[in-house]
């Protein structure tokens, strides 16, 4: 394989209902109206040579060197290609001696401010000006850009400026910068967080980072955009500075999250040199973020662990031992243990961070060789709410729309996310849309970036109070059906009419009403009135949500309520609209897909359902119980009371995610036999008596599903560094336990996948690598995938409305715990930081931080950036403070990267109703000055460092 | 002479000319209030475009473009619509716009009222150069409460169902921001590039909406040409060059100032007004038309007459008006170099020929005036103007390359003199 280059078109894509025909070098060429002289040529393998030029971004025209001549050109100076639509008989020379004449003198204007040695510069063979230099012969056998006429004077160039290293993933270097302002219109344009400018005027233009001295410093996200855009050796990879341009690409998909971004991973040597966004990938075109392009050095991290490990007390420090050891030593505990403590004192967690292939099968080896249905997923602490409620109305557990349909949204209604912080990829796309006129509400206790940020301003924030989300959503509903503002004929036809008439009724009473929300949800009725009508009227609207939907004792309901009022408004089925759950890991949908709860079956089979089970039981051999098993915190509490002894965990850091970590700290101690299966010694894993070492996303071969429901191929782009694959390991754990799997291959996983799973009909890895990717359902209907789902009809046949009563969650502020504690994290970390704590990104802070209004703060005598104790009724820990007016009275804000800080020792076991997905965003807490760290933090740190110990061979 | 300050400048010899009553005194408004109570409607605006066509007036910013025209292209339809001022007079040479300021500000806000309602444009900025903000920029801010105050501008003016807001700017100080689509940049608070054209102001302009950009002479000019009529417009100047323009005369003359003379003038004529040459020294050469048009040599001007058609055809052009006389015993190769100099500060360094171009040509130039130059930096100075000229996002770098190109056609010997003697100066 060698390394992929995508075709750049130089201006963007133009859709035009007209066609224009011209010719261009005497070739009949024709295209959409409106498209540029320069992709026109481009479509038709006509190269023009360009430099500020790129289809990413808007055509700018400034570096002259893509001019063309046409026939009956009127006036002097020739134009740019990239900025002259072509127009209905045009007839266009791209070359002639004229042109080159000019190019050629253009280049050496660059060249005579441009350092001349190519042969030692690291883009040597990855630079656009080379390449045009090569072209009109201003470059040198020896690889030295020929001097030019200019070079007879020296003084006063752009050469020897220092170069800005301060970014730890890449370098500027001014002196290599020809100043075709790519960067800037990437960061405005691709990324929208103008983080870049051209400074200063004339010869003396510079690229700048901002007002910041350096990258470092400035409001940079360090997403790439720029760096990708460069045409020059000017920003720069660090990674292609210390090791050179890669050979070979290896098309994968990021291991972070829920976005799923396309990637071209890129090799020097079989070493990844650089993760560089993919053009063609459907959910990123070509656009990523800090922690896919550049945080993936965790992946050769000296702490990764790489060869498996026993003991018999968790006391015992980890001996080392061969694979062939360390299975059998896990299968014989498993079998004791259900011996001893019957069938279901066992049970498996599937990851949200593995393939597809290597979910679906841990829970085949629950539901097998297990012989219960005690699985779970991490899902069941994050997005369970939107599988139940979505599943209730829609019919099925997944968002409706693919990312793009945003791009056509007039109203985006964003509730309990964080988008520009945790999916800042798709976060660009809003903003895109947002900065072309969609009109945008946000509900979020805190004043996040989406609220404002560079040209984004929400038109609506409503600020609610952590806990309040449904008494919010049903007083949009209440002014959508009293102000008769909804769409009765699309009900009509779409909607199962008498549940429709049973919540018109019981919506449409007075408590309901903006007036009467304003209480509980501590906002303003009018703007509750006025953001109501605008989503209700405003054309296409589309919900986006996140955790702070789903984290609540009301989640569930939450997400119905939002699923009635798209339904009632006509914002389910077609494009620009519907309800999409902002999923956090890469493949957390994925692994919901795959049969991980305790009671559905891969493709969501209700595992009740004896027809449906009966397929399952016909494949595999086996007899598989008929009802559900036990959910996680079911597992914890039966662990807790003795009643459930081992567990097999893959790559869940339950220690550190779960709420009340004391109360999970108390369950692993409880338990014979913990197998942990993670690339690191994990919070978690200090509690195991086996370790597997795990694969990283780039070993992994396999497919992720990204919130969208696109199915992605991950391809490995090295053997597994732990020799082997996750799913063989846990094929080889159900061998020794006396269950036969042989699979020769993960692509033969998801051709079983595809047998049992109806809407998986049509899915293999051959499919993948001929269409890029596919959204399912993918069937027969539909072989080529569903961007958007319920269009015509709804899964479930006709949408559901569902009574949404407020109930409110137990967990309130009183006298004793005053404040309300809500979590959520930030750009540069992910999840529990297992990962990005072990990468540069560290620069930007690893801490966890309280941030505090300055009210509640001053009548606590917490200062800025001192250290605070933070208590509720289950724990304390402590932490930095930090005072903003970004968050409200009343309210404090956290994120839970660090296991030092441990937030989740304060989260209640409070969930939601229907799924049990934890309440992690409303505890009621106290914060108070501190001294020094909280007892448990001292004695966890203290007790983890001796569970942790390895014996040395 | 005849027709002398007829418009323009028509009321400057009046004490306190710029205050309102003055004005009105002399029958300012009278034009805008007679719109304002008939029937302001498309009929009325298209009388006025009309009239405008007719008067032959042409655009006073530098190119000349015919003003009826230009307002002709604005879309008839409902969308908000603007009319922006140029008033970012910052030609070399050039100061009549800021007299204009400064002593009939309420000609500019009558002709940009009348304007916008002629292409439908509710609101007006008047973009003022950001040098003028300590002697000019009070005065106009003056002018525009006084008009408010009259109820002159507004909404539903007088009763009339007329809007048409209009708003003083201040520039940050660049000549770029003359270029009208950089001064449009300017104006929404970002950094003064040109925009790329097309798509032009009358289609893309303030904020995206459909934008007409008129310089300050022009709008000045529109209040007389309604009041006294198209035939009395066109009885000034030639019949190309209708009407009077202020020329802005500078250097070797007795008596540099501004001169609002009917267009058409023998360039003797003009010379004459100015005092004649300084020390009765022979003129060399002139810059017709602000430092961006191309020298002409003291024979060529001799024999112009100071309009459009004439200039074009001398090789040169009327540009602004400004018209700098150069006397005998000037070096042409260090004037060069201090033009150059202005191009290479000036440009807004968004375009490769313009940025990297006039830094060489500043550059060489400098070189040459050290005495290090060599007979191929004069090919080479000329080879750069040429690749730059016609070949950047605005004129700007046409505006660059022509001093460079004439200076050198005309006067090769003076810089080939400089080469060969280390730096001296033929002229010294």
């Amino acid at each position: 394989m060698s390394i992929l280059k995508e075709i750049d078109h130089g201006t963007p894509a133009i859709t035009s209902s007209i066609t224009v025909s011209a010719k261009i070098n005497g070739m009949d060429i024709s295209v959409p109206e409106g498209t540029s002289i320069m992709r026109a040529a481009s479509l038709y393998g006509i190269d023009i040579p360009k430099l500020c030029a790129s289809d990413s971004l808007e055509s700018f025209g400034s570096c002259r060197l893509c001019i063309v001549d046409y026939k009956d050109r009127t006036g002097f100076g020739y134009p740019s290609s990239c900025t002259t639509p072509i127009t209905e008989g045009m007839e266009v020379i791209t070359n002639n001696e004229k042109l080159t004449y000019l190019r050629k003198n253009l280049m050496e204007l660059y060249i005579s401010d441009h350092p001349l040695d190519c042969n030692t510069c690291a883009a040597d063979g990855d630079c656009q000006l080379q390449d045009q230099a090569s072209d009109l012969d201003l470059l040198g056998a020896n690889n030295m850009l020929k001097p030019t006429r200019y070079n007879t004077v020296t003084n006063n160039t752009h050469l020897g400026q220092p170069i800005d290293s301060s970014n730890p993933y890449f370098n500027f270097d001014p002196e290599k910068c020809i100043v075709c302002s790519r960067c800037v219109r990437a960061c405005n344009e691709v990324q929208g967080t103008y983080a870049l400018s051209l400074h200063g005027r004339s010869y003396d233009t510079q690229i700048k980072p901002g007002i910041a001295e350096n990258f470092l410093e400035s409001e940079c996200v360090s997403c790439g955009a720029c760096v990708q855009s460069c045409p020059t050796g000017s920003l720069i990879e660090k990674t292609i500075v210390e090791k050179g341009i890669p050979d070979q690409t290896v098309l994968t998909t990021c291991g972070y999250c829920g976005v799923g971004c396309s990637f071209k991973a890129e090799l020097k040597n079989g070493e990844v040199v650089r993760m560089v966004p993919h053009k063609d990938g459907k959910a990123n075109h070509g656009h990523s973020c800090v922690k896919g392009r550049f945080a993936w050095g965790y992946t050769n991290h000296v702490d990764r662990i790489i060869k498996p490990m026993i003991r018999e007390k968790i006391t015992d420090p980890w001996e080392q031992v061969s694979w062939d050891r360390a299975i059998t030593f896990a299968a014989a505990k498993l079998t004791k243990i259900q011996k001893e403590h019957g069938i279901q004192s066992i049970g498996g967690i599937t990851s949200a961070r593995t393939t597809n292939e290597e979910a679906y099968i841990v829970q085949k080896l629950i539901r097998t060789a297990f012989g219960n249905n005690n699985v779970d997923t991490c899902a069941r602490v994050c997005h369970s709410p939107t599988g139940y409620g979505l599943k209730q109305t829609f019919g099925t557990s997944a968002g409706t729309q693919n990312f793009d349909s945003v791009l056509e949204s007039d109203v985006i209604l964003i509730i309990g996310a964080n988008p520009i912080v945790a999916h800042p990829v798709f976060a660009s796309q809003i903003k895109k849309r947002i900065k072309q006129g969609a009109k945008l509400i946000v509900a979020d206790p805190r004043r996040t970036e989406i609220v404002e940020s560079p040209h984004i301003k929400a038109d609506y924030h409503l600020p609610l109070l952590p806990g309040s989300n449904v008494p919010l959503i049903n007083a949009f509903s209440h002014v959508a059906v009293t102000e008769k503002l909804i769409d009765q004929n699309y009900i009509n036809q779409r909607c199962d009419i008498e549940s429709f008439n049973d919540w018109k009724e019981f919506i449409s009473l007075e408590m309901h009403s903006p007036e009467n929300a304003a209480t509980a949800t501590g906002l303003n009725a009018t703007e509750i009135r006025a953001a109501a009508r605008l989503y209700a009227t405003g054309g296409n609207g589309a919900i986006y949500y996140g955790l702070g939907v789903t984290e609540h004792s009301q989640g569930s309901t939450m997400v119905m309520g939002m699923a009635n009022l798209a339904m009632a408004t006509g914002n389910v089925g077609s494009v620009g609209c519907g309800v999409n759950p902002l999923r956090g890991q890469n493949n957390v949908q994925g692994s919901c897909d795959m049969g991980s709860f305790p009671h559905e079956l891969a493709g969501y089979q209700p595992i009740e359902n004896d027809k449906m089970r009966g397929a399952f039981e016909k494949k595999w051999h086996v007899t598989i119980q008929n009802k559900p098993g036990m959910r996680s915190l079911n597992m914890f509490d039966a662990a807790v009371a003795g009643k459930f002894k081992g567990i097999y965990i893959q790559g869940e850091d339950f220690v550190q995610s779960e709420p009340n970590i004391q109360h999970i700290e108390q369950a692993f101690k409880s338990m014979e036999c913990v197998i942990v299966q993670d690339l690191f010694l994990t919070e978690t894993a200090s509690y195991a008596h086996v370790f597997f070492p795990a694969t990283s996303f780039l070993e992994k071969d396999g497919t992720f599903t990204n919130a969208e429901r696109r199915i992605n191929r991950v391809r490995p782009v090295m053997e597994p560094i732990s020799g082997k694959h996750e799913w063989e390991i846990t094929q080889e754990l159900g061998q020794a336990m006396g269950y036969q799997m042989n699979y020769s291959s993960s692509s033969e996983i998801m051709d079983e996948i595809s047998e049992l799973a109806p809407t998986f009909k049509g899915v293999s890895f051959d499919k993948l690598d001929k269409l890029g990717s596919v959204q399912w359902p993918c069937n027969d209907e539909a072989p080529e995938g569903t961007p958007i789902m319920h269009v015509g009809e709804f899964v479930r046949g006709k949408g559901k409305f569902i009574l949404t009563e407020y109930v409110p969650t137990t967990e309130a502020a009183n006298r004793k715990y005053p404040l309300l504690l809500t979590t959520g994290r930030n750009l540069t970390q992910y999840n529990v930081g297992t990962q990005t704590r072990r990468t540069p990104n560290t620069i930007w802070g690893e801490d966890d931080v309280l941030e505090i209004h300055p009210a509640d703060a001053s009548t606590r005598g917490v200062n800025n950036e001192t250290l605070v104790l933070l208590r509720s009724r289950k724990g304390e820990t402590t932490l930095r403070a930090i005072i903003t007016e970004n968050i409200p009275p009343g309210v404090v804000y956290t994120t839970f990267h660090n296991p030092e800080t441990g937030a989740n020792v304060v989260t209640t076991e409070n969930s939601d109703w229907a799924t049990n997905c934890p309440e992690y965003k409303v505890t009621a807490v106290e914060v108070e000055p501190a001294e020094h760290r909280s007892e448990w933090q001292i004695k966890r740190t203290r007790e983890l460092k001796k569970f942790r110990q390895i014996r040395s061979p | 002479m005849m027709h002398e300050n007829s418009i323009c400048f028509s009321n400057i010899n009046q004490p306190e000319s710029w205050k309102i009553e003055n004005y009105m005194a002399s029958g300012g408004y009278l034009q805008w209030k007679k719109i304002l109570q008939g029937q302001p409607g498309d009929k009325a605006r298209q009388k006025i475009v009309e009239i405008i066509k007719t008067s032959g007036l042409r655009g006073r910013g530098g190119a000349g473009f015919p003003t009826g025209l230009k307002w002709s292209f604005m879309p008839k339809t409902t969308e908000q619509k603007y009319l922006v001022c140029n008033s970012d007079e910052s030609e070399p040479g050039t100061c009549h716009d800021r007299e204009i300021l400064k002593l009939n500000p309420h000609a500019v806000i009558e002709g940009m009222a009348i304007a916008g309602f002629a292409m439908d444009a509710t609101v007006g900025y008047n973009y003022v150069r950001g040098e003028f903000i300590k002697d000019c920029y009070p005065i106009v801010e003056f002018a525009l409460q006084e008009a408010y105050t009259h109820n002159l501008l507004g909404k539903n003016i007088l009763g009339s169902g007329v809007n048409f807001d209009l708003y003083n700017f201040l520039g940050a100080g660049a000549y770029i921001c003359g270029e009208e689509t950089g001064l449009l940049e300017s104006l929404e608070g970002k950094q003064g590039k040109p925009r790329f054209k097309p798509p032009f102001p009358a289609k893309f302009g303030v904020y995206g909406m459909p934008t007409t950009v008129n310089n300050t002479q022009t709008l000045a000019s529109v209040p007389k040409i309604i009041e006294q009529g198209t035939e009395w417009y066109k009885s000034m100047g030639t019949d190309k060059s209708p009407g009077t323009n202020i020329f802005s005369v500078t250097g070797h003359v007795n008596k540099p100032g501004n001169y609002e003379l009917p267009l058409g003038i023998p360039f003797a004529d003009l010379l004459e007004r100015a005092g004649g040459m300084l020390d009765n020294k022979k003129l060399k050469a002139v810059i017709p038309g602000g430092l961006s048009t191309k020298v002409l040599p003291g024979d060529v001007i001799a024999d112009c007459t100071m309009d459009y058609e004439s200039l074009a055809s001398a090789g040169s052009a009327l540009g602004t008006g400004a018209v700098v006389v150069i006397a005998e015993g000037t070096c042409m190769v260090e004037l060069l170099k201090r033009s150059s100099r202005f191009y290479y500060v000036e440009n807004c360094g968004q375009c490769t020929p313009c940025r990297e171009g006039t830094g060489w040509l500043y550059r060489l130039l400098q070189k040459i005036t050290q005495g290090k130059g060599q007979e191929s930096d004069l090919t080479l100075l000329v080879d750069v103007a040429n690749r730059i000229e016609g070949n950047t996002i605005c004129a700007f770098g046409d505006a660059a390359a022509w001093p460079v190109q004439s200076f050198i056609e005309h006067y090769y010997s003076e810089f080939e003199y400089m080469i060969n003697n280390h730096g001296k100066s033929i002229a010294a």
